[in-house]
């Protein structure tokens, strides 16, 4: 029977059924971070465990990392004490950390693939809502809690439901201008954030064969943003030229047999699919959000709905809710909106391709003045790769502070936060109340290249005008 | 290990109306800056409980009636964005219960149910005969019946619906699945030597 990779990965991860009727599935590689991990170590100590199979998990630190202080103690007694916790609980229970001495760390969606971990057919698990990351390469990865983060330490399994499958399918050439940041950011507006609750999509399309992998990572990071947990792409030759050469990548013989076991997770042709939705690429244009979530986004063109445009009463509510919250009229341009904050970084859109196209349009151009821009790569080697080719040089002579790897202002769990109702140009994935370290503060997701612009300008600006792309 | 079957919960509700009610909204992400979640309870929906200055504002959680409530109330994609457990966690330790809402997002109800806490879903109509209920009389006694998947409340009853798995794990003690996921071990072994990857 023709299947798709969703069907023959969980097949070849099923262990047993339990008897509530869900699976115990296998977790072949298991990820963690400083944040969702310690209370899980608490839990194993209590119940007196090891963790099972310690060469499966890899950790790393981003969450609470400052981008601008390198030595430690931190200024910050409480991201010290994670940090501590996190170096503690890998050398007890014998699993590698990739610790900032290393210079592998980085945000955890981003050292898996650098470092090779993240592979096709394989199941991956990590206390992260964006894990679904992972799934450019085929593999299902699924953001979990930390009791599921005990779990998957104590026996490298978990107890899961099947999911079904809504195949994603974008054809035809991106228009000048428009990136994966965009192609996402254009699903999640037509599902709504809950469209995709009970599903793992299946990214497809001839868009997505033409992707590089860190386009399809871009794509399968928000995922969960539109309610899919899992997010995947097919693997290709795309996927193993990537991943060929890297340090937990197959080596010698191994590696021919690892790409035909690979290919052979490819869905088949006839797979059964739950849904299937088609976008045309040409109709892809460059997006921001207006609102406080991250399906609430128009193309750069457009206006900001009004309550009067609403199509429900539910959909009303959510609109007079953001426009409150956001301070932005009803019906008016989003573009020439002022913004104060530019950021660049995170795990939807840290990595080198990123501050490659950045730099190619930035350079020669000034940050607005009143403006502050922060760069934030999204590893260690993503940084070095930025350095060797002299874009950490271009964006600070562009006026951006250039920084440290970490998670950043994405979250704000560490120095890099908004200040009072300030708006913030973000490459990041999530536009909710109070998302970037303030209360009041406002977030307005776009790609890269779009950030570059606004910054450039000092308000919400199409790229293609400001950097002349046609 | 032995876990309390969990075939109903009565107490008196609060209702948090509201869709789309995120993760970060239910616990910002400054208070994760903990190695336990002990203490996560006093900043449920901190940000909506507070001003910017961190002076308290009204929030229906806060309001004396509903002190000792035990019974959450809210909309449509309850608990959607980051994967958190620090949101249910923060919840459970607020003295929270259990969740009624129209539905929730899928990690989150993942989370819940291995604390114990079921989340269970109801139509935004029986949601709100229930909230009216409670808003008249905020003494009301709400009970959540697993078994017959209804509501009770005064003197009326609603329909609730919740994914059978969480249903059973719940109603059967077994809601917290680490023991059975232990017992399954010498079983997890044999996958795993199948798979290339695994190999140490």
């Amino acid at each position: 029977m023709a299947k798709s990779l969703f069907q023959k990965v969980w097949d070849a991860h099923s262990v047993r059924k339990l008897a509530n009727g869900q699976t115990q599935l296998l977790i072949g590689t298991h990820l963690i971070h400083e944040v969702t991990s310690p209370q899980a170590f608490g839990m194993l100590r209590d119940l007196g465990l090891k963790v099972a199979f310690p060469h499966r998990t890899f950790a790393t630190v981003d969450h609470i990392i400052p981008t601008n202080e390198l030595v430690e103690p931190y200024a910050d007694s409480l991201a010290q004490a994670m940090m501590d916790e996190i170096r503690k609980n890998c050398a007890e229970f014998g699993v590698t950390f990739f610790d900032r001495a290393s210079g592998k760390q980085g945000i955890v969606h981003i050292v898996g693939p650098e470092q090779g971990i993240t592979q096709p057919g394989t199941t991956i698990a990590c206390g992260d809502s964006h894990t679904s990351t992972h799934g450019a390469f085929g593999a299902i990865a699924f953001g979990i809690g930390t009791s599921q983060v005990r779990d998957v330490l104590a026996t490298q399994t978990m107890a899961l439901g099947a999911l079904k499958v809504r195949r994603i399918e974008v054809n035809g050439k991106l228009r000048a201008g428009v990136y994966a940041k965009d192609v996402i950011l254009h699903i999640i507006r037509l599902t709504g954030v809950n469209g995709g609750t009970g599903f793992a999509y299946e990214y497809a399309g001839t868009t997505f064969d033409a992707f590089t992998m860190e386009e399809r990572m871009t794509v399968c990071n928000m995922s969960i943003e539109g309610g899919a947990r899992v997010g995947y792409v097919n693997p290709d030759e795309t996927t193993f030229a990537y991943l060929k050469g890297r340090p937990y990548s197959p080596k010698g013989s191994e590696w021919d047999a690892a790409v035909e076991r690979w290919k052979s997770y490819a869905s088949d042709k006839g797979a059964h699919y739950d849904d299937v939705m088609i976008i045309d690429a040409a109709d892809i244009a460059p997006s921001v959000t207006w609102g406080i979530n991250p399906g609430q986004g128009i193309s750069i063109t457009e206006n900001v709905p009004s309550p009067e445009t609403a199509t429900s009463a539910d959909d009303k509510a959510g609109i007079i809710e953001a426009l409150e919250y956001m301070k932005l009229p009803a019906g008016k341009p989003i573009k020439g909106t002022k913004i104060n904050v530019a950021f660049l970084g995170s795990c939807t859109n840290g990595r080198l391709s990123d501050f490659q196209e950045v730099a190619k349009y930035i350079q020669g151009r000034k940050v607005a003045a009143g403006v502050k821009a922060i760069a934030v790569p999204g590893s260690q080697i993503v940084a070095l790769q930025c350095e060797k080719l002299g874009l950490d040089k271009i964006l600070v002579e562009a006026g951006f502070e250039w920084r440290a790897a970490g998670c950043s202002m994405c979250l704000a769990m560490n120095p890099d936060k908004l200040i009072g109702d300030q708006l913030c140009a973000s490459s990041s994935n999530r536009n909710f109340k109070g998302r970037q370290g303030s209360i009041t503060g406002r977030t307005i997701l776009m790609s890269p290249v779009m950030v570059a612009a606004a910054a450039v300008t000092g308000e919400v600006s199409d790229a293609r005008e400001v950097f002349s792309v046609n | 290990m032995a876990l309390a079957k969990i075939t109903s919960v009565t107490g008196r509700a609060v209702n948090v109306p509201g869709n789309d009610i995120d993760t970060d909204r239910i616990i910002p992400a400054r208070f994760m800056k903990c190695v336990t979640f002990d203490g996560l309870g006093e900043f449920l929906f901190f940000d909506v409980r507070h001003d910017p200055q961190g002076n308290k504002i009204e929030h229906p959680i806060d309001k004396p009636e509903h002190k000792g409530a035990t019974i959450l109330l809210s909309g449509a994609n309850f608990g959607c964005g980051s994967s958190r457990e620090h949101a249910p966690q923060a919840i459970a330790k607020a003295g929270f219960k259990a969740v009624i809402a129209e539905n929730f997002a899928e990690i989150f109800f993942g989370n819940s149910t291995t604390l114990g806490m079921p989340c269970v879903t109801a139509g935004r109509e029986d949601i709100a005969k229930i909230a009216a209920a409670v808003e008249a009389n905020p003494q009301t006694e709400v009970t959540i019946d697993l078994e017959k998947l209804e509501a009770r409340f005064a003197g009326q009853s609603v329909k609730i619906a919740q994914r059978e798995s969480a249903r059973d794990a719940l109603v059967n003690g077994r809601w917290d699945a680490i023991g059975e996921l232990i017992d399954g071990l010498p079983d997890v072994r044999s996958t795993a030597a199948k798979l290339p990857y695994m190999a140490a």
